[in-house]
C-alpha cells in the first residue's frame, strides 16, 4: 500500500512483514525511530509471534541476535556508528559462524569528534567482516532491501547489513509503497536453518579452529559472497516481477552509455547526482552515473563492464580511510585493475559528518574532472582557510589544544565576522 | 522443607559417605548410570581441574531436571577450550560458543527463540569462568538479570584468567599472586580493597534465584542446579572451582581446598531469592584461613614475617563473611 | 518543484509542519519530500525543516538552499540567523506574528511582490482553538491560502492523519481553517 511516511517507519513496516521472530536493539541516533516503530508493532500485535528485547548495549543486541539465530529464529537488529563499533566483536562472530541475521545500519559518522550526522564511515569500518552490505538510494529501496536481505541471508547463511543514510533517509517523509503481507510471504519463505541448536539433535557450534582449517573456513565465506553476486540480481529480478519495481541488485546505471565521465556513488547522494547530471547534460557534458547498491560482495566484474569504456571515473564517497584516501575509490580501482586502457579514477571525499552535498559543489568538481584531473583524494567543500590557520597555529604553539575545538572556534569567529 | 537425609558417618576423619548408604532418590545425578554425560570424557582439562568437575555435575543435573532439554552457551575460557579441542567436542548437548563477554546475552537470545518457537520445555543455560562473568561479561550479565530473562547463568570461579596464563580478574582474592599481581613490591599479590562480589551483586538485582556452591559439596551443587531449573526467570549460580595449576596446588587437593575455603569462611555458601538471603551452608568445623592458604603457592609469600599482617586481614574478611551469613552456630556444630 | 523552508524553535512543531505539508501534497497526488535539518532534541533551539513538492519523483537530497516559500514560526529568529538566505525573489514569506508587516521591519519585504508576504497571528489562533501556542497547523492553513500550492482540504486531511486523538486533530483543523479563512479574505480584498 502506498503511503507518505517517514523512512524509519517504512523500514520498520518492511521488517515487520518479514515475520521476524526476535528483535533486539539498543537505541542510537539515527536508528531510534526504526526500533521504536518495531516495538510498537509488536506491542499492538501488528507483528505477531515476535520477541522484542530491550538490551543494555549494542554488543548485547547483536549477541542476543546471535543466540536467537543459532537457535533457529529469524533475528533482526539495527544500529549505527558508535554502536556498530561497540558490537564489532559480535559482527565478526556472526559472520564467522554463518548466522543469517539482518541488521539495519543507519549510516552515521564515527567519532571522535562525536558527530550524529550521516556518512559511511561506520559501514566502511566493518566492510571486510564477512557481512553483505547493501546501500539504499531511497526510502522505497530501503524498505525493499530489507525483504531481499532476509532472503539472501537465509539462502547463503551470511548476515546482511542494509545501509541507509542516517537522517537523510531515516528521518525523511516521502512516498513509499509498503508491500502486502501475502506478497512478502510468497517471496520470503520461513527460515530454514542450515545449522541449529536443538536438543533433539545436539551439535557444538563455535569451536576453536586451528591453522590447518582456518583458511578453508574463511575461503568458504569469501566464496559464498561470490555466490551472492549471482543471487543478488536474481532475487532483485524476482522482486521486480512480484512487486513491480526495480529495487536492489548489484548496481544500476544512469546515462552511462555514451558518457565520457562516469560518477560512482552509494546511497542517497545518487538522487542529487542525477539532478546534477541532467543539468550538465543540458550543457552538453556527457556525464553518467553508476549507483552501487551492493558494496559487499563488491561487484567487480559488473562494475568493470560499466566503467571500462569511459575516460574518467569520479568516485564520490562519504568515507575516508585516514592515511590512505577513499575506500570506495580504492575498491573501484580493483574493478579496473590490470585493464588495458582503463579510465582515470578520481577520488572525491564528500559529505563527511553530514556536510550536505549540493548540486553546486558537484557541478564544480565534476566539471573540474573533465579538464583538470587530480591525484589523491579531493575533499569537497573543504574550508581551506580554516585548515591553513590551524596548521599555522600548531606549528607555532606546542600546547595548541584539541583540534576539533580549535576548528569550531574559528568557524564561530568567521561566522561572527560575516554577520557584522 | 529440608530434603537432605540425615547420615551416620562410618569413617572417622572424613565427611565422605558412599552413595550406597544414601537412599536412591537422594543419590547424586552422577551416581546414576543413565546420567546424560552432557560433558563427556575425552576433554583436555588439567588433572584435578575443579571446573571440569563442577561443570560435569552441573550440566548433568540440568539435563536431569529438564529431561535433557538444555541448550548451553559457553563463554570463551578454560571450559570452552578444553571441551572443544579442534576437531573434537565433548559436549553431548546443543552447545554454542560465541564470544568472551556475551554468553549471558546470547543465552537470552536462545531463550527468546525457544519461546517464539513454542518450545517452552527447552531451557537456556549460560556458563563462563570468572573472567567472562565478573569482568568482560559483566555488562551482559547485569542486562540479563535486569530483564529477568529465563536463563540460568553458571559462573565457574577459579579466581583468575586461567586459560591465558593466570592473570588477575575482579574475582581474584586479595593477596593472591597472579601473573599480573606478582608477589613483589610493598604490596605483593592482589591488592586489598579491590574485587567484585558478583553473587552479592546478583542478589542486589533481585532476581528469582542466586546461589553459591562449591565442588566440595557436589550434592549441594546438583541440588541447586535442579532447584534453579525448576524456576523461570534470571538465575545465577556461582561455583567455587579450585584450579591446581593457577593456584599452585597439588592436583589431588582440589576438593580439599574447596572445602577449606568454605570451612574457613572465605567462600560463603548461601542461597537467595528475589534479593533476600534464604539460607546458608553452615561451617561444620571452622578452620583458620592459614590452613586454606598454606597449600597454595599463590599465597606462599604470605608465610613470612611481613605477610602475617595480610593473613590477619584475610582472616578478618573471613570473619566478616561468617558474621554476615551466620555461617557458624553459636553452640557447637551439628 | 516548489521548495518550502520552515524556520522555528524546538518544541514549536516545525518538523511536524513540514511532514504534514508533505502529506497534504501527497494526498493531492503529488510527490513530496519532508525532512528536518537535524540535530539533537532540544527545546528552544532554532530548527529548520524542509518540504519539496513536485509533480514528478524528487531525487534531490540537499537542504533547501533557494526556497520558493519561507514559513517563519518564530519571528525572533530574524535576528538570530539568516532566515532569508537564498530566498528566491518572487517567493512567498509567511510570518507568525500578531504585528503587522510594517511593524516587523523586515528588509526583505521591500523586494517582494505584493501579496507574497503576510503575517498571521498563528500562536494566538492556536491558543484560541488548541489551548497551546503551537502555531504550525494555523501556519499551514495560511500557507495554503497564500500560495495555493495545496488546498485547505488536503491540509485538513493531513492534520487528521497526523494526530491520534480526534479532539486534538479537530482543534488543529480549526486553527488551520481559521488562519486560512483570515488570509483568504485578506488576499481577496487586497
Amino acid at each position: 500500500m502506498r503511503k507518505q511516511i517517514e523512512g524509519s517507519r517504512a523500514m520498520a513496516e518492511a521488517v515487520g512483514l518479514c515475520r521476524p521472530e526476535v528483535i533486539c536493539a539498543y537505541p542510537i541516533t539515527p536508528q531510534t525511530h526504526i526500533v521504536e516503530g518495531l516495538g510498537e508493532m509488536v506491542r499492538t500485535g501488528e507483528i505477531k509471534n515476535c520477541e522484542f528485547i530491550n538490551v543494555e548495549s549494542e554488543f548485547a543486541a547483536l549477541s542476543v541476535a546471535i543466540g536467537a539465530s543459532a537457535a533457529g529464529a529469524r533475528a533482526y537488529t539495527a544500529t549505527a556508528s558508535q554502536g556498530l563499533l561497540f558490537m564489532a566483536e559480535a559482527v565478526y562472530n556472526a559472520s564467522g559462524l554463518g548466522l543469517p541475521i539482518v541488521m539495519t545500519l543507519g549510516n552515521r559518522a564515527i567519532g571522535a569528534p562525536i558527530n550524529i550526522w550521516n556518512d559511511h564511515s561506520d559501514a566502511m569500518a566493518v566492510c571486510d567482516s564477512g557481512w553483505m552490505q547493501l546501500f539504499a538510494e531511497t526510502n522505497q529501496e530501503a524498505a525493499d532491501l530489507h525483504i531481499q536481505a532476509f532472503r539472501l541471508a537465509e539462502e547463503l547463511s551470511i548476515p546482511v547489513m542494509v545501509c541507509v543514510d542516517g537522517f537523510i533517509l531515516t528521518h525523511a517523509v516521502e512516498r513509499v509503497d509498503v508491500p502486502e503481507q501475502a506478497d512478502v510471504d510468497a517471496y520470503l519463505p520461513p527460515y530454514e536453518p542450515v545449522q541449529v541448536l536443538d536438543p533433539n539433535d545436539p551439535i557444538s557450534i563455535g569451536a576453536m579452529v586451528g591453522p590447518d582449517a582456518f583458511t578453508e573456513v574463511r575461503y568458504l565465506q569469501h566464496y559464498k559472497q561470490t555466490l551472492a553476486l549471482r543471487l543478488i540480481p536474481e532475487y532483485a529480478a524476482e522482486f521486480k516481477k512480484k512487486f513491480g519495481r526495480d529495487s536492489g541488485g548489484l548496481l544500476r546505471t544512469y546515462q552511462t552509455e555514451d558518457a565520457e565521465l562516469i560518477v560512482v556513488a552509494m546511497g542517497s547522494v545518487n538522487g542529487t547526482i542525477k539532478d546534477t547530471i541532467d543539468e550538465m547534460r543540458a550543457d552538453g557534458l556527457k556525464v553518467g552515473l553508476v549507483t552501487l547498491v551492493s558494496f559487499r560482495p563488491f561487484p567487480t566484474t559488473a562494475l568493470r563492464e560499466k566503467l571500462v569504456r569511459t575516460r574518467n571515473v569520479v568516485v564520490i564517497e562519504k568515507s575516508l580511510a585516514v592515511g590512505m584516501g577513499g575506500p570506495l575509490a580504492n575498491n573501484v580501482d580493483l574493478a579496473l585493475r590490470n585493464v588495458a586502457g582503463a579510465p582515470q579514477v578520481h577520488s572525491v571525499i564528500a559529505g563527511l559528518g553530514g556536510r550536505p552535498i549540493t548540486r553546486a559543489s558537484l557541478h564544480r568538481v565534476l566539471r573540474r574532472a573533465f579538464v583538470q584531473p587530480w591525484e589523491g583524494s579531493h575533499f569537497l567543500d573543504l574550508n581551506e582557510e580554516i585548515v591553513a590557520k590551524e596548521l599555522h597555529y600548531v606549528r607555532k604553539v606546542r600546547r595548541s589544544g584539541p583540534t576539533a575545538e580549535n576548528i569550531l572556534r574559528r568557524l564561530g569567529q568567521a561566522a561572527e565576522k560575516a554577520a557584522v | 522443607m529440608d530434603a537432605t537425609q540425615k547420615l551416620h558417618f562410618y569413617q572417622k576423619g572424613t565427611f565422605t559417605v558412599g552413595n550406597r548408604l544414601v537412599s536412591e532418590e537422594q543419590r547424586s545425578v552422577q551416581a546414576s548410570t543413565d546420567r546424560s554425560n552432557a560433558l563427556t570424557c575425552g576433554h583436555r582439562a588439567c588433572q584435578g581441574c575443579g571446573e571440569a568437575l563442577g561443570a560435569r555435575y552441573a550440566m548433568d543435573a540440568a539435563m536431569r531436571a529438564t529431561g535433557g532439554n538444555v541448550i548451553a552457551v559457553n563463554a570463551t575460557g578454560c571450559l570452552e577450550v578444553f571441551t572443544t579441542p579442534y576437531p573434537e567436542t565433548s559436549w553431548q548437548t546443543p552447545w554454542l560458543h560465541s564470544l568472551f563477554g556475551n554468553a549471558a546475552a546470547v543465552a537470552t537470545g536462545v531463550a527468546a527463540a525457544m519461546r517464539v518457537k513454542g518450545r517452552h520445555e527447552v531451557r537456556a543455560l549460560a556458563q563462563g569462568g570468572d573472567g567472562g562473568t565478573t569482568d568482560i561479561g559483566f555488562g551482559c550479565l547485569s542486562g540479563m538479570f535486569e530483564r529477568n530473562d529465563d536463563v540460568l547463568y553458571i559462573c565457574y570461579d577459579n579466581e583468575a584468567y586461567m586459560n591465558t596464563g593466570v592473570q588477575r580478574s575482579s574475582a581474584t582474592p586479595p593477596a593472591a599472586r597472579t601473573a599480573t599481581t606478582p608477589a613483589m613490591g610493598p604490596q605483593p599479590g592482589n591488592v586489598f580493597g579491590t574485587g567484585k562480589n558478583v553473587p552479592k551483586i546478583a542478589v542486589a538485582h533481585g532476581i528469582p534465584y542466586v546461589a553459591t556452591a562449591t565442588v566440595a559439596d557436589l550434592h549441594d551443587l546438583e541440588r541447586k542446579v535442579i532447584k534453579a531449573m525448576g524456576i523461570h526467570g534470571a538465575r545465577y549460580l556461582h561455583i567455587h572451582v579450585p584450579c591446581p595449576l593457577g593456584w599452585g596446588a597439588a592436583s589431588h587437593d582440589t576438593i580439599r581446598l574447596a572445602r577449606l575455603a568454605v570451612e574457613c569462611g572465605l567462600f560463603p555458601v548461601f542461597e537467595a531469592e528475589h534479593g533476600v538471603v534464604t539460607g546458608c551452608r553452615k561451617i561444620r568445623r571452622q578452620v583458620p584461613v592459614e590452613e586454606y592458604l598454606r597449600p597454595q603457592r599463590r599465597f606462599a609469600h604470605l608465610f613470612t614475617e611481613a605477610g602475617k599482617e595480610r593473613i590477619r586481614h584475610l582472616q578478618a574478611l573471613a570473619d566478616r563473611n561468617i558474621a554476615e551469613y551466620h555461617l557458624v552456630d553459636a553452640e557447637g556444630d551439628g | 518543484m516548489f521548495q518550502v523552508r520552515i524556520h522555528g524553535r524546538g518544541g514549536q512543531g516545525v518538523v511536524t509542519a513540514a511532514e504534514v505539508l508533505s502529506v497534504a501534497a501527497y494526498l493531492e497526488g503529488k510527490h513530496a519530500q519532508a525532512f528536518p535539518s537535524f540535530g539533537s532534541e532540544r527545546k528552544g533551539a532554532p530548527v529548520v525543516a524542509f518540504c519539496r513538492i513536485d509533480d514528478k519523483e524528487i531525487r534531490l537530497r540537499e537542504p533547501i538552499l533557494e526556497p520558493d516559500a519561507l514559513i517563519v514560526q518564530d519571528p525572533t529568529l530574524f535576528k538570530a540567523i539568516d532566515v532569508c538566505q537564498g530566498f528566491k525573489p518572487g517567493g512567498y514569506l509567511l510570518v507568525n506574528s500578531n504585528r503587522s508587516l510594517n511593524e516587523l521591519h523586515l528588509d526583505v519585504v521591500k523586494q517582494m511582490p505584493a501579496g507574497h508576504v503576510l503575517t498571521v497571528p498563528a500562536s494566538e489562533l492556536a491558543l484560541k482553538h488548541i489551548g497551546r501556542p503551537l502555531p504550525n497547523a494555523a501556519l499551514l492553513g495560511a500557507f495554503a491560502a497564500l500560495t495555493g500550492i495545496v488546498h485547505l482540504k488536503s491540509v485538513v486531511a493531513a492534520i487528521r492523519d497526523a494526530f491520534e486523538s480526534e479532539k486534538i486533530a479537530n482543534a488543529n483543523v480549526a486553527a488551520a481553517t481559521a488562519a486560512h479563512d483570515a488570509i483568504a479574505s485578506v488576499t481577496a480584498a487586497g
